[in-house]
C-alpha cells in the first residue's frame, strides 16, 4: 500500500485529536499548581510565602535605615463570628529587623470551633518581601467556648524591597473550618 | 417491493426514527439548526423577562433571585444552546457540500454529538422547576458564587456543561477530520471557501478550550461535593484562580462564536457584490492570527482583580493587537463591495449590517481593552452593550444571513423576500434601540446583573426595553419565513443567486439526500 486509505488516516487523525483533548483537560488542572507556583515566585495576588527558614544561628539584623510601615488588618469571612483583630494597627520596621506582633481572637459561642486565617498583602508586589518566621496562619486555631487567645506573627521585611514601597498592609481573613471533612494540611505551609 | 427497498437506500427513512438514527450530514445539520432556533426562542424569552423587569425602576415582576436566574440562564442558553449549535448545524450542512465530500468523516459520532445536546439542555432547564431554583450566579459562574453560595441545582448545571462540552468536542473532531481528509481531488487548502477555513480554525479552538471548561466545572464539582479547595480560600485555594481558568476557556470561546460568522459573511458579500472576495489569503491568515491571539488575552476580563502593572500592560496591548487582523477583515469586506454590482437581498442586508454593527462592537471592545478605562467600565452596562453588539448583530445576524442565503438550497424553494426584508429591518432597528442606549447606561455607571436601578437610568432602560420587545417579536417572522419556505414557494434553481460561486451551488435545489457520492469534476473547483 503506497498511499494510506482515507479510513485509516481519519483514524490516526482522530487519535491525535483525542490526545489533544485529554492533554488540554490535564492542562486545565495543571493550571492550578502552575498558578500557585507563579504566585509564589512573583508574589502576584498578594500571597505570602510559607515559613521562612533562616540559615542556622543567624538572626536577621537591620541592614538599612529605611523605615517601612506595616499595617495590620483583619476580617471575618461569611459565617465566622469570632472577635478577631490585630493588637496594634501598625508598626514601623527597618528592612531586616525582626518584629513580633499579635492578633487577638475570641470564640464567643458555646461550642468548640476551628478557624483558619488566610493572609494577603497589599500592594501585591510587596508580598514576596514579607518574610514570616512564625505565624498563627501556619496552623489551624481551635478555640474552646469563650476562649480568647493572642496569636503571634514573627516577621521581617526583606532588604531587597523596592524603594517605592514605603507602606504595606498585611490582612488576614478568618474562615470557619470546623466542619471541614478534609484536613487542611496544604495551607499550614502558608 | 424492490422499489421500497431502493427508497431505503437512496432516500431518508420514514418516521421519527429517521431523525433518531440518522447519520446523514444534512439531517443532522437540520436538527442542529432547529434545536438552535428553539433555544434561541427560549433564551429570548428569558431576555424578555429581564427587559420587562427593567422596563421601569423598582421591583415589578420578579424577585431579585429569579432575575439572577434569568440572566444566568439567558447567557448559558444563548451561548451554548443557540449560537454554538447553529454554527455546528451550518457546518454539518455546508462543509461536506463545499468541499465535495459525500458526508462527514465520522457520521455515527455526528449523530451522537447532536443527540446528547437536548438532554444537556433539558437537564439545565429543568432546574427552573426545582425548589432551589436555576443557577443564579451569572453565565460566567465565578466561584465562590457558584460553589460555596450556589443553589443545590448547581450539580445539574455542571453535568449539563460536561455534556455540552462533550458534544462540542466530538463535533469539532468530526469537522477537522472531514476538512483534512475528505476534500474532493483538486480542493486544496487555499481553495477552500472561507467558511470552511474559519470552521477549521474554530474547531481547533474548541478542542483546545472545551476540555479546560470541563476541567473547571469538574474542580467546582469536587469543591462542592468532595471537600477539595480549588477555589475556596479557607482551604488554601483561590477564587481568582477560577477566573483565570474560566477566562482561559472564555476568551477563545468568544472567537469560537465569531470566526464562523466571518466565514459566512465572506461567502455572502462576494455573491451579492458579484465580485471575488478581496484578499482571500489575508483573510485566512487574519483568522489564524485572531485564533492565536485569543489565547493570550484572557486576563483583560479581570483587570480589576488586582494585577501587577506589567500584567495589565501586557494584556492591554495583546488585546489591542487583535484589532489589526480584525481590521484586515473589515477592510477586505468593504473592498469586496467597492465598485461591485451590489443587490440587496435579505442575506446581503444581514451581512452588511453585520459588518457595520460588528465593527461598532469591536470598537467598544477596544475601549474596554484600555486598562485604566476598564476600571470605570468593568461590570457596567457598557460591557453588556459591547458583547451584545458583537454577539447579536454580529454572530446572530450572520446566522440569519446564512439561513436566508442557503435556505433555497436546503428547501428547494425561494423564501418570501418581502417578509425577509421586513424581518431584517425590524431586527436592525430593534437591535439598535435595544443595545445602543445601554452604552450610555454603562458610561453613566449602571451596573450589570441588577433587577432594579437608580432613577436617573429610567429613560434609557425604558427605550432599551421597547427595542427589546420589538427585536424579540420580530424573530417570529423568521420562523414564519422558514416554515413557508419549507412548505412551498417559487422553485429555486441550482445556483439560486446570480453571483454565487462554489460547489454547493452546483448540486440541485433542494440538495439531494446524498451529494458528491462521486467527487465533483475538479474543473468546477475555482480559487476563491
Amino acid at each position: 500500500m503506497k498511499s494510506e486509505s482515507p479510513a485509516s488516516s481519519t483514524k490516526r487523525l482522530v487519535t491525535k485529536l483525542l490526545f489533544a483533548v485529554v492533554g488540554m483537560f490535564a492542562f486545565g488542572f495543571a493550571l492550578v499548581p502552575l498558578y500557585d507556583v507563579i504566585c509564589d515566585i512573583t508574589g502576584l495576588n498578594g500571597k505570602t510565602s510559607g515559613r521562612y527558614e533562616m540559615a542556622a544561628e543567624t538572626e536577621p539584623v537591620p541592614v538599612s535605615d529605611r523605615e517601612i510601615t506595616v499595617q495590620f488588618l483583619a476580617q471575618n469571612s461569611a459565617g465566622m463570628d469570632w472577635a478577631f483583630g490585630p493588637n496594634e494597627a501598625q508598626v514601623t520596621v527597618r528592612p531586616g529587623e525582626v518584629k513580633v506582633v499579635s492578633y487577638k481572637a475570641r470564640n464567643p459561642n458555646d461550642f468548640v470551633m476551628t478557624g483558619q486565617a488566610i493572609p494577603s498583602v497589599a500592594p501585591n508586589e510587596a508580598a514576596q518581601y514579607l518574610k514570616k518566621l512564625e505565624c498563627f496562619c501556619f496552623a489551624e486555631q481551635e478555640l474552646q467556648p469563650g476562649e480568647e487567645v493572642d496569636m503571634a506573627i514573627r516577621f521581617f521585611v526583606d532588604e531587597n524591597i523596592p524603594e517605592k514601597i514605603t507602606k504595606l498592609t498585611l490582612s488576614y481573613s478568618l474562615h470557619d473550618i470546623t466542619d471541614y471533612e478534609v484536613a487542611v494540611e496544604g495551607i499550614a505551609a502558608r | 417491493m424492490s422499489a421500497a427497498h431502493d427508497d431505503h437506500h437512496h432516500g431518508p427513512a420514514k418516521g421519527f426514527t429517521r431523525w433518531l438514527y440518522t447519520t446523514n450530514h444534512k439531517d443532522i445539520g437540520s436538527m442542529y439548526l432547529w434545536f438552535s432556533f428553539a433555544m434561541f426562542l427560549l433564551g429570548g424569552t428569558f431576555a424578555m423577562v429581564i427587559r420587562a423587569e427593567l422596563f421601569q425602576p423598582g421591583l415589578q415582576l420578579v424577585d431579585p433571585n429569579f432575575f439572577n436566574q434569568m440572566t444566568t440562564m439567558h447567557g448559558l442558553i444563548m451561548v451554548f444552546g443557540a449560537v454554538m449549535p447553529a454554527f455546528v448545524g451550518l457546518a454539518n450542512w455546508m462543509i461536506p457540500m463545499m468541499i465535495g465530500a459525500p458526508d462527514m468523516a465520522l457520521p455515527r459520532m455526528n449523530n451522537w454529538s447532536f443527540w446528547i445536546l437536548p438532554f444537556a439542555f433539558a437537564m439545565l432547564s429543568a432546574t427552573l422547576f426545582m425548589e432551589a431554583g436555576a443557577p443564579n450566579f451569572g453565565w460566567t459562574f465565578y466561584a465562590p458564587l457558584s460553589t460555596t453560595y450556589a443553589p443545590e441545582t448547581v450539580t445539574f448545571f455542571i453535568f449539563a456543561v460536561h455534556i455540552m462540552g462533550a458534544s462540542s468536542i466530538m463535533g469539532s473532531i468530526n469537522i477537522i477530520a472531514t476538512i483534512l481528509n475528505m476534500r474532493a481531488p483538486g480542493m486544496t487548502l487555499m481553495k477552500m471557501p472561507l467558511f470552511v477555513w474559519t470552521w477549521l480554525i474554530t474547531a481547533y479552538l474548541l478542542i483546545a478550550v472545551m476540555p479546560v471548561l470541563a476541567g473547571v466545572v469538574t474542580m467546582m464539582l469536587f469543591d462542592i461535593h468532595f471537600g477539595t479547595s480549588f477555589f475556596n480560600a479557607a482551604g488554601g485555594g483561590d477564587p481568582v484562580l477560577f477566573q483565570h481558568v474560566f477566562w482561559f476557556f472564555g476568551h477563545p470561546e468568544v472567537y469560537i462564536m465569531i470566526l464562523p460568522a466571518f466565514g459566512i459573511v465572506s461567502a455572502i458579500i462576494p455573491t451579492f457584490a458579484r465580485k471575488r472576495l478581496f484578499g482571500y489569503d489575508s483573510m485566512v491568515y487574519a483568522t489564524a492570527s485572531i485564533a492565536f491571539l485569543s489565547f493570550i488575552v484572557w486576563a483583560h476580563h479581570m483587570f480589576t482583580v488586582g494585577m501587577p502593572i506589567a500584567g495589565e500592560l501586557f494584556f492591554m496591548y495583546a488585546t489591542m493587537l487583535i484589532a489589526v487582523p480584525t481590521g484586515v477583515k473589515v477592510f477586505n469586506w468593504v473592498a469586496t463591495m467597492f465598485r461591485g454590482s451590489m443587490t440587496f437581498e435579505t442575506p446581503m442586508l444581514f451581512a452588511i449590517a453585520f459588518v457595520v454593527l460588528f465593527t461598532m462592537g469591536g470598537f467598544t471592545g477596544l475601549m474596554l481593552a484600555i486598562t485604566p478605562a476598564d476600571f470605570q467600565y468593568h461590570d457596567t452596562y457598557f460591557v453588556v452593550a459591547h458583547f451584545h453588539y458583537v454577539l447579536v448583530p454580529g454572530a446572530v445576524f450572520s446566522i440569519m444571513a446564512a439561513t436566508y442565503y442557503w435556505l433555497p438550497k436546503w428547501t428547494g424553494h425561494m423564501y418570501d423576500e418581502t417578509l425577509g426584508k421586513l424581518h431584517f429591518w425590524l431586527s436592525f432597528i430593534g437591535v439598535n434601540i435595544l443595545f445602543f442606549p445601554q452604552h450610555f447606561l454603562g458610561l453613566a455607571g449602571m451596573p450589570r446583573r441588577i433587577p432594579d436601578y437608580a432613577l436617573q437610568f429610567a429613560d434609557f432602560n425604558w427605550i432599551s426595553s421597547i427595542g427589546g420587545f420589538l427585536f424579540g417579536a420580530s424573530q417570529l417572522i423568521l420562523l414564519v419565513v422558514v416554515i413557508k419556505c419549507v412548505k412551498g414557494g417559487k422553485k429555486a434553481t441550482a445556483q439560486v443567486w446570480e453571483g454565487a460561486q462554489g460547489l454547493e451551488w452546483t448540486v440541485d435545489s433542494p440538495a439531494p439526500y446524498h451529494t458528491f457520492a462521486t467527487p465533483p469534476d475538479p474543473k468546477l473547483i475555482h480559487a476563491q
